[in-house]
């Protein structure tokens, strides 16, 4: 019993230099990964947000094949910066639908003329309270949803150039 | 020149710690006193070239030599002197200088004072010094050479992190690390003592003076630096638990627990393997401290250079000091005589428990700041805040609060219990006293830690007073007050935590110049704000006026702008008054010409840090007190020779 106590001290110790090892060698972990991956889209029904789009619900997604759910606003700087990834994506054939944050209609058909319109339908989100229940901390974000209506992918921050491939590689993935 | 004068120097210290090193251990093995001779020299002469190169950097910083790349980096020719002067250690290779030289200093005064000390004991010491200060020389020169050149030199530097400027960094980084590196004397007394087989009552009266004296220096940087969060932040709060305040925490929990045992193994002759464990565990939580702040492994707002190599690099000195040390405990002290027995009814038990107290604590705070580390291990990112550690090392703390009143009232070997509760009959009724008028004048209102802290605070501060009670004042050993003022500062210390947490009143208000403001009893007027100019920044300056009764006061909030490196820092401006401190803050401009103000009335804030000063003034006393019993002994037995 004794000499287990002695030696517990250098067995402790050599247990914290093999995790600040593994601490100090792990290559930095830059990407967040969302909680909700794998879980089913949580259930909304939003009004339309712009003239020329129909309202949006989460039932909805789940149409057999994987679709993007784009979170965005009329005043959002970096929404603009994305449009065109978005744009390039719709002509890959990829189906967008979306969710404007608290906004406008005119303000989104504003948006919507000047920067093009990829989405087929268009939630209108004044209070935030979908946003929050996907996880969503800010505009824009992406959303991959499979054909089961399941969350696969988040992507914070706008999609940029480089970015459409491997968002086209998630979408095969999720088939 | 001057660079390559501490290069120099630095080089030469590191040879001499090598020779230190060798002479020791094979003046040791083979019995050879003439190689003996040399390793006190030895250590002396690495003290001084320590400490001249030491100067060498300093004059650099003073003068702004800016083909120094670390002066460069972190200076500005700009800057007002004091600044040059302790921007000498406001930067990773300059403060790794610093702990060299504190090392080789210490080693030296080891070598020159220490007298106590067996004499194979005392060589080995001064042999395990060698042996540390080796690997941090070579950490130093090998990765983070303070005194590297540029060419082609800059025509001015880039200056400091305009939060370091600020004359507490002129006194906060020093103190803090005579205590933090000061503890390597005692990890080297154990190397010692292990190696020569000395764990006895003789052993810890020569170690104490030098757990004491960096005892002292650790409590008195840790409440600088505290104080300085408090003013320099502008966030209100006093400790934050973040992993740097922890790492010079965790030191200090072990170097407490330490000075308490090593009081018992001098008294008593118990305790021995616990006593030598502790002086290697209060090192150590100085060199994690470091790792972990070096080594860019935990994320904190004391953010140093950041390089995975100098962490690898610390990581191996770790492995090799503290496994090492670890490592000769387990070979060694299976040989070490148990220490003689106690009763349960004893000052030892006392002691015992408030040992157990501490290492919990350190144990929690070490696991909390680790936290992030060990879930990221299993793939998970999460970190513990102050939350966890408020409930976790709270009530452990007020448990040794009551343990460290209850403490001194107990005999040493053997008393009586039921003469001990007599004892405690005072302080149980000011309890009592306390919590009934806290109960009535404040109930709902505070929570029950607060609550607890306040009535603690007072009962153990009267209980502190005991071993004065019925004494003769005049005769009573200058040590026997130490303690009483450092037990003293606790409950005082304690008192200002807990009435800071249970009355503080906030106050955030957006106002325009000319409006009144009223709280917690002051009333302040915004008389005007306008820009003002210092050395290297300039800021707005909000006036106001205060007053409570009496005569208005003039009080300056300021939001300084640096120009190198671009930032801004809030000048919080505090009045201090016997009973609290006002507490204003400047933040932003918002619309319509109104200035955000955030406005603090905390009553009793300063009692933390004044005990704070209270408890290393204590330990001050003690380490005089028990010094001079000693060369008062000396003088005695040479006049009785004579």
């Amino acid at each position: 019993m004794r000499k287990l106590l002695i030696w517990l001290p250098l067995g402790l110790f050599l247990g914290f230099i093999a995790l600040f090892a593994s601490g100090l060698f792990q290559p930095d972990d830059r990407v967040i990964h969302s909680r909700l991956v794998g879980q089913p889209l949580p259930a909304f029904m939003l009004p339309a947000a712009a003239s020329d789009r129909p309202p949006l619900a989460s039932a909805q997604m789940a149409t057999g094949q994987p679709r993007l759910l784009n979170i965005f606003a009329s005043w959002c700087v970096p929404c603009a910066a994305e449009a065109p990834q978005l744009l390039a994506l719709k002509q890959a054939g990829v189906p967008i639908d979306a969710i404007a944050i608290r906004d406008a209609r005119p303000d989104v058909d504003a948006f919507l003329a000047r920067y093009g319109n990829p989405y087929a339908r268009i939630g209108l989100d004044a209070r935030s309270a979908v946003q929050i229940a996907l996880g969503s901390s800010g505009v824009p974000e992406t959303f991959i949803v499979d054909g089961k209506g399941r969350i696969a992918y988040q992507h914070i921050g706008d999609i940029r150039a480089d970015d459409v491939p491997m968002i086209l590689e998630k979408l095969r993935a999720a088939q | 020149m001057i660079a390559e004068i501490g290069l120099a120097a630095l080089w030469l210290a590191a040879a001499l710690a090598l020779l230190q090193l060798v002479l020791a251990f094979t003046g040791l093995k083979g019995n050879k006193p003439d190689l003996l001779a040399a390793v006190r020299p030895a250590a002396v002469a690495q003290g001084v070239l320590t400490a001249i190169a030491f100067a060498a950097l300093v004059t650099l910083f003073l003068r702004s030599d800016m083909s120094v790349l670390l002066v460069a980096t972190n200076s500005h020719s700009a800057k007002p002197w004091l600044y040059k002067f302790a921007g000498t250690w406001g930067n990773h290779e300059g403060s790794m200088l610093l702990w060299v030289t504190v090392m080789g200093v210490a080693g030296a005064a080891v070598a020159l004072f220490e007298r106590a000390l067996r004499r194979d004991t005392h060589m080995a010491t001064l042999g395990g010094q060698a042996a540390i200060s080796l690997g941090f020389y070579a950490f130093l020169l090998f990765s983070s050479n303070p005194f590297a050149r540029i060419a082609p030199a800059p025509a001015d530097g880039q200056g400091l992190n305009p939060l370091l400027q600020d004359p507490g960094l002129a006194f906060h980084p020093p103190t803090l690390y005579l205590g933090y590196v000061g503890l390597s004397v005692a990890f080297s007394f154990a190397i010692g003592a292990l190696l020569t087989r000395q764990v006895d009552a003789a052993f810890a009266r020569a170690m104490r003076p030098w757990v004491l004296a960096a005892w002292v220096m650790l409590t008195l940087g840790i409440t600088a630096g505290s104080y300085w969060a408090y003013y320099e932040l502008g966030w209100g709060g006093w400790w934050f638990w973040d992993p740097v305040e922890n790492a010079s925490l965790m030191p200090w929990l072990a170097a407490t627990a330490l000075l308490h045992s090593v009081t018992v193994l001098a008294t008593r002759d118990a305790l021995r393997a616990w006593t030598v464990m502790l002086a290697v565990i209060a090192f150590s939580m100085s060199m994690v401290g470091t790792f972990l702040v070096r080594s860019g492994i935990l994320t904190s707002v004391h953010a140093f250079a950041v390089d995975p190599e100098r962490g690898s690099f610390i990581l191996g000195l770790l492995a090799l000091y503290i496994g090492g040390a670890l490592a000769l405990f387990g070979w060694r002290i299976g040989a070490v005589r148990e220490g003689a027995p106690f009763e349960l009814v004893s000052r030892e038990t006392m002691l015992v428990i408030n040992n157990l107290l501490l290492t919990v604590i350190l144990g929690m705070v070490l696991i909390g700041t680790l936290y992030p580390l060990m879930t990221e291990a299993f793939g998970h990112k999460v970190s513990v805040g102050a939350p966890y550690f408020d409930r976790i090392a709270g009530p452990i703390a007020l448990a040794l609060m009551i343990a460290m009143a209850v403490g001194p009232m107990v005999r040493w070997r053997r008393d009586n219990a039921r003469v001990v509760t007599k004892r405690l009959v005072i302080p149980f009724l000011i309890a009592l006293s306390l919590s009934a008028s806290l109960s009535v004048l404040a109930w709902g209102r505070i929570g029950i830690l607060p609550f607890l802290g306040l009535v603690i605070a007072g009962a153990v501060g009267v209980a502190s007073l005991a071993p004065l009670w019925k004494r003769n004042l005049r005769r009573t050993p200058l040590f026997t007050y130490g303690m009483v003022i450092a037990h003293l500062g606790c409950a005082v210390s304690l008192g200002g935590m807990a009435s800071d947490s249970a009355f503080t009143v906030e106050k955030l208000v957006a106002a325009r110049p000319g409006d009144m403001i009223q709280t917690a009893g002051w009333q302040l007027r915004f008389v005007q704000i306008q820009p003002i100019a210092g050395d290297n920044w300039t800021a707005l300056q909000a006036d106001m006026e205060v007053r409570r009764g009496g005569a208005p006061v003039m009080i300056h909030p300021q939001s300084r702008f640096f120009a190198s490196p671009p930032t801004t820092t809030s000048e919080a401006a505090l009045l201090t008054r016997w009973n609290g401190q006002l507490y204003v803050v400047l933040g932003e401009e918002v619309e319509g010409g109104r200035w955000q103000l955030r406005i603090w009335w905390k009553p009793f804030v300063t009692l933390i840090w004044f005990g704070g000063i209270l408890i290393a003034l204590g330990g001050a006393l003690a380490l005089l007190g028990r010094e001079r019993r000693g060369w008062l002994m000396k003088w005695r037995a040479k006049a009785a020779m004579a």
